[in-house]
């Protein structure tokens, strides 16, 4: 195992089997015992944070470690990876993770049964992708995340979710057909499912074969594409990430990371340099769809009349920046947009659940970006969502703005650096357009007492001191902006520690760009 | 041999794709189900049609079928079963709660 401990190395299976098993265990028990149900899931996640801490720094120093299933030698059987990248996105997950969680069981986990069992199975197929370093067990743990989403998306119940959950679903598995096509056909022309295997193979196969070799690895990109919400392909994204539940949309900005993931490691390990007749297969397509992506959803964001559709849009937007940065195909753009990864994937998260928050209080008028009653809080919820917005939009002195600075200048000044500088600089403009129109209609143009500003306030009040059976007395209308505050916190952490931050990233894309590291280390010697 | 799994293939999956587009749940349901189908029939091609070859290496055999795609195409089964049960309970929740079949969840 890499040549770690024994202990360590079984460590590595934790993220995967712990919130598999806490799932399948919590599944149980349905409706009942809600507050068993919480302690639970916020143990078991927060146990995930730590682990997934030692994993990043085991990780930092450069090394990897493999760990084999039921201990059969690679290629042969299935391995788990841990490398900088799969440490960063196992890290970032569990912190999304508990922050949703926090918020969740404040309330949001009494609108149905199986909220924390869905939520831990989502976690074990989040972090399975993460880890895997097989092409086929990539595909079954997409489907673990996708089908517990499926569930969560629909969580609540109501007829808008009903509407989106329909499309969302079918979408998906119209994906999956064409992951298995992509996967089943790789496998045709290489006999490799390794993706350390395939990394060496590609580049063995004969020019006849060529051609269903970049078939294949098309198809993949576009199965992942769809996943990370990518021009074509993102027109589900925001009726689905607005209709979900705030904690439920916070945790699926996650989920559009496994596309932007699952991209990164393909185009990095199998269709690199070095791939023969597959070479740099993504590159030509990788930018100008990245860009593309990033005018589509800040156009969105600025027609968008409701918060919750705003903020999927911005979501869409930053995509399209992480994207560009990785289609720069350098060590500088990779590091560049791996920390602006870290930092939208948070800021997107907060800002579904302050939304959330912000609805609620606003009463019947909801998300719509309409004058309605002011909030019951309009002091607090005011700031955090400036402060949100400033690190959507890309600000200074928050992350947003540093992730947004370092991906221009990665950028070289020819014909790429034009586009890129002006589509994104252009992006955080409108953006910024879309987010100050919000927030004045939200905290400024409001109709003042009305009875329905009234009746919201008596509503947070009584959620506030209703004290059920099984629920504890933290539970509460109040006490929704701590688990925001909390992640907002990470947020201002990555914003001061840029400099050990981007030496990670940097670090970790100069592993990306060298996959011969990957391959010796799953791999047998040869 | 190769030609009916191919024209199978092709059959399942264009059939599959036209029913995907039609405006009715009952219709895409059916539709995902054909392209699965094709998409395991043709999972199970990736290991080379052939017949009466051993179903695994042992001792004495030299011309065995490829056991991967088999392995593959049975977790492909198993999570395509799933999904459609998944998809027909969905279907049916949104035809009572939305009180129509069609997809956009109204006429």
């Amino acid at each position: 195992m890499g040549g770690a401990s024994s202990m360590f190395g079984h460590l590595l299976v934790a993220p995967i089997a712990l919130p598999l098993a806490t799932g399948m265990i919590l599944v149980l028990l349905g409706r009942q015992k809600l507050a068993l149900q919480r302690t639970v899931s916020v143990a078991v996640t927060t146990v995930g944070v730590a682990v997934a801490i030692v994993l990043a720094v085991s990780a930092a120093g450069g090394d990897y470690t493999v760990y084999r299933l039921g201990d059969w030698p690679a290629p042969a059987a299935i391995v788990l990876v841990l490398d900088r990248l799969s440490a960063l996105m196992v890290l970032l997950t569990a912190v999304v993770a508990l922050g949703s969680l926090a918020y969740a069981c404040l309330g949001t986990d009494r609108k149905g049964s199986h909220f924390h069992a869905l939520f831990q199975l989502q976690l074990a197929g989040l972090n399975g992708a993460f880890l895997t370093g097989d092409l086929f067990n990539l595909f079954v743990f997409f489907e673990v995340l996708l089908i517990a989403s499926y569930c969560l998306l629909l969580y609540g119940g109501g007829a808008s979710r009903l509407r989106a959950g329909l499309h969302y679903v079918t979408l998906n598995l119209v994906g999956s057909a064409l992951f298995l096509i992509a996967v089943g056909l790789l496998y045709a022309v290489t006999g490799a499912l390794n993706m350390a295997d395939l990394s060496l193979r590609v580049a063995q196969v004969a020019p006849s074969d060529a051609a269903l070799l970049r078939t294949a690895g098309l198809l993949l990109f576009v199965v992942f594409g769809l996943k990370a919400a990518v021009l074509p392909l993102y027109f589900w994204l925001p009726r689905s990430y607005a209709a979900a539940t705030g904690p439920v949309a916070a945790l699926f900005a996650l989920m559009t990371k496994v596309g932007v993931y699952s991209i990164l490691r393909v185009s990095t390990l199998i269709f690199g340099p070095l791939a023969g007749p597959a070479a740099d297969l993504a590159l030509p397509w990788l930018l100008p769809v990245a860009l593309a992506t990033q005018a589509a959803g800040v156009l969105g964001a600025v027609a968008a009349r409701d918060l919750r559709r705003l903020q999927a849009y911005l979501l869409i937007t930053s995509i399209g920046l992480m994207l560009a940065g990785i289609g720069l195909f350098s060590q500088g753009g990779l590091s560049a947009a791996l920390y602006y990864l870290v930092h939208s994937t948070l800021i997107i998260a907060i800002l579904f659940l302050l939304v959330d928050t912000i609805s609620r209080q606003r009463g019947p008028s909801g998300p719509r970006l309409r004058p309605a009653a002011a909030v019951a809080q309009p002091a607090l919820l005011g700031i955090l969502f400036f402060v949100a917005s400033m690190g959507v939009v890309g600000l200074p002195p928050l992350s947003g703005f540093l992730g947004k600075a370092l991906v221009l200048a990665a950028t070289p000044m020819d014909g790429r650096g034009i586009w890129l500088w002006s589509v994104t600089l252009t992006a955080g403009l409108l953006s910024l357009v879309a987010c100050s129109r919000a927030g004045s209609i939200v905290f400024w143009s409001t109709t003042a007492t009305s009875p329905a500003h009234r009746r919201a306030t008596d509503e947070s009040r009584a959620a506030s001191a209703m004290t059920t059976t099984d629920g504890p007395t933290l539970d509460g209308a109040n006490w929704r902006t701590a688990p925001v505050i909390a992640l907002l916190g990470a947020v201002l952490l990555l914003s001061a520690l840029a400099a050990p931050a981007t030496r990670y990233t940097a670090a970790t894309a100069q592993q990306l760009l060298t996959p011969a590291g990957y391959v010796n280390a799953v791999l047998p010697p040869r | 041999m190769e030609v009916l799994m191919a024209s199978a293939i092709g059959l399942l999956t264009g059939a599959g794709v036209y029913l995907i587009l039609r405006p009715r749940t009952f219709s895409v349901i059916f539709g995902l189900t054909l392209v699965s189908y094709a998409v395991n029939l043709y999972l199970l091609a990736t290991g080379r049609v052939r017949a009466a070859t051993a179903p695994i290496l042992g001792p004495g055999t030299s011309d065995y079928a490829d056991p991967l795609p088999q392995a593959l195409v049975l977790t492909a089964i198993v999570i395509g079963f799933g999904m459609t049960a998944f998809l027909v309970v969905l279907a049916l929740r949104a035809r009572i709660t939305l009180r129509t079949d069609h997809v956009d969840g109204r006429e």
